[in-house]
């Protein structure tokens, strides 16, 4: 039998390779530009100074500084509570129980929830309902509601490709359940918590609608958890949207988000890596 | 090829059950297994799959419990002690396993030992190093492993694996071992290794073994147990010593599963 032409072949690896280039393209394209048009104004002085004429002049001091305290209140809330939701539902609750599967259902409808439900939800209940007001401390919260159901269920999926056989043989051995939770169990289930932990992040940090809402736009130095703070990512959308001549800034603060969110990406990963390493060994 | 094993000295408890059950969720895995295991002895439950040994097994650690809706009737005594009574840590530190497959901890070799070591309230460095190069020689690992114990357990052959995980075992000084075809995931030689090293735990050890080899049962057991499937339920058909069981088995399945006729 004659051998056919390789063309089928080798058009589709084109086409592959065309998609591949769109794509990163695209991402290349944004970061480019992002880089382009902010350099020019990044410098010290737009880190350190406040912001002044409405954000078309000066720098993103209090911004800043407000971005880290509502991610760092979203954090704190929500890495404890999201994987020890994830371990619950993983390690102790029956794997087809009503109550693990309705569970997990709830938690992929709220993943897909959009964020300006969460923002609504959060004036209503954080903001009003609890009293905290237009507050960074709303804001956190209501960005660790957001973050949550992405977390546990990343978790819940690193747990699960944990190999049954370490469960069974630390039992065997009499190895009590929150000694294989945390020597081997959690190492092992690392990458999955990592990942939910940098989608989470993504998310919130890039945060507007709910932020809006919640954190309020205010963009003065913070003096605690109960100011009112402005988000980077709020500040891009005023800037871009509400301010005429704002455009420069808002490129500026954007080339800042991005480079705080490719840090904390690198150093969750790196952190999480160490984690790992610290307690398990993999060939 | 090793020495003889050192790590226990203590006199094993013999095990014996009273019309035991174990039912998953409203399966039967077996029903009303009696059968009286001797202290020090080395007993082979054989059977074709599917006929409640490997579950019988796991009622005497107790491992059952990790399976949900996983219930049990009858009576376990080990030595003179109600097994379901005892505490469940300790008693898995009385009652060792060895797997199928072997399955070592993604720890480095030496941290295969001493986690469970330490689990178990062994804090003394000079002791637990005392107690992993026993154990390791014991299974005639040391003088493979000596050099490399920071190493990961895991890039070790199949066959050292498993002694690894024997080691890991008698390192918390049980004096009950239970196996589930420890030889049956093994290339020949290594299971030849590890056969070997299990005809020596007797007398120290009241060691349990499944297996599905019925040469490797008469080579190593003194007494054997015959699990069959019957109405529905796991039975055991029955049990005696080697001698009685290979050469005049009174049952006819045992008859024929032995001769190769059935199973």
């Amino acid at each position: 039998m004659k051998y056919k032409t390789p063309y089928p072949e080798l058009l589709s690896t084109a086409i592959i390779w065309a998609i591949a280039a769109s794509v990163t393209g695209a991402l290349l394209w944004l970061l480019s530009d992002v880089f382009w048009h902010g350099m020019s104004q990044v410098n010290w002085e737009f880190l350190t100074q406040s912001p002044s004429n409405a954000g078309r002049e000066g720098g993103i001091a209090p911004i800043i500084v407000s971005t880290a305290l509502i991610v760092g209140v979203c954090l704190v809330v929500s890495i404890p509570l999201g994987v020890g939701t994830a371990v619950l539902i993983a390690e102790f609750a029956a794997n087809k129980s009503i109550l693990g599967r309705l569970v997990r259902l709830s938690l992929d409808v709220l993943a897909g929830v959009p964020s300006i439900v969460f923002g609504l939800f959060g004036n209503a209940f954080f903001c009003k309902t609890l009293g905290m007001g237009f507050s960074i401390l709303s804001g956190g919260l209501t960005l660790a509601c957001m973050v949550l159901p992405i977390l546990i269920r990343s978790t819940q999926e690193g747990f699960r490709a944990v190999p049954d056989d370490y469960r069974r043989s630390a039992a065997a051995l009499g190895v009590s359940r929150i000694a294989t939770l945390w020597e081997l169990l959690l190492p092992a289930a690392m990458p999955g918590v990592a990942v939910g932990l940098l989608l989470g992040l993504g998310r919130a940090i890039a945060e507007t609608a709910a932020l809006i809402f919640t954190s309020g736009y205010v963009d003065r130095m913070p003096e605690s958890l109960w100011d009112s703070g402005r988000s980077l990512s709020v500040h891009i959308y005023d800037l871009a949207m509400n301010v005429s001549g704002g455009e420069a800034n808002a490129y500026a603060s954007a080339l800042v988000l991005v480079s705080f969110l490719v840090l904390i990406n690198s150093a969750i990963s790196w952190l999480a890596q160490r984690f790992r390493q610290s307690k398990i060994l993999v060939v | 090829m090793t020495k003889q094993i050192t790590t226990n000295t203590g006199n094993p408890p013999s095990i014996q059950t009273d019309q035991l059950s174990l039912f998953y969720a409203r399966k039967s895995a077996f029903k009303d297994v009696t059968l009286s295991i001797k202290s020090g002895s080395i007993t082979a439950l054989i059977g074709p799959s599917g006929c409640g040994k490997t579950s019988f097994l796991t009622c005497l650690n107790r491992l059952t419990e990790l399976t949900p809706n996983c219930q049990i009737s009858g009576r376990i005594l080990l030595g003179d002690q109600n097994l379901q009574t005892l505490n469940v840590i300790s008693l898995r530190r009385r009652v060792g396993m060895l797997f199928q497959k072997p399955n070592p901890f993604p720890l480095s070799i030496i941290r295969n030992i001493e986690f469970p070591l330490r689990e178990h309230g062994v804090r003394n460095r000079e002791e637990i190093d005392h107690i992993i190069e026993v154990a390791l020689q014991d299974v005639g690992l040391w003088d493979e492993v000596k050099d490399r114990l920071k190493t990961p357990a895991l890039s070790l052959s199949g066959g050292q694996q498993q002694r690894l995980c024997l080691a890991r075992a008698i390192a918390l000084k049980p004096d009950v071992l239970l196996m589930d075809e420890p030889c049956s995931a093994l290339d020949p030689l290594s299971s030849e290794v590890v056969e070997d090293l299990i005809t020596k735990l007797r007398l120290k050890y009241t060691v349990i073994v499944v297996t599905h080899n019925l040469a490797q049962a008469k080579r190593i057991a003194d007494h054997v147990a015959v699990f069959w499937f019957q109405d529905g339920a796991g039975k055991l058909i029955e049990s005696g010593s080697v001698a009685q069981i290979f050469e005049s088995p009174q049952h006819t399945l045992t008859a024929a599963y032995v001769t190769g006729r059935t199973g």
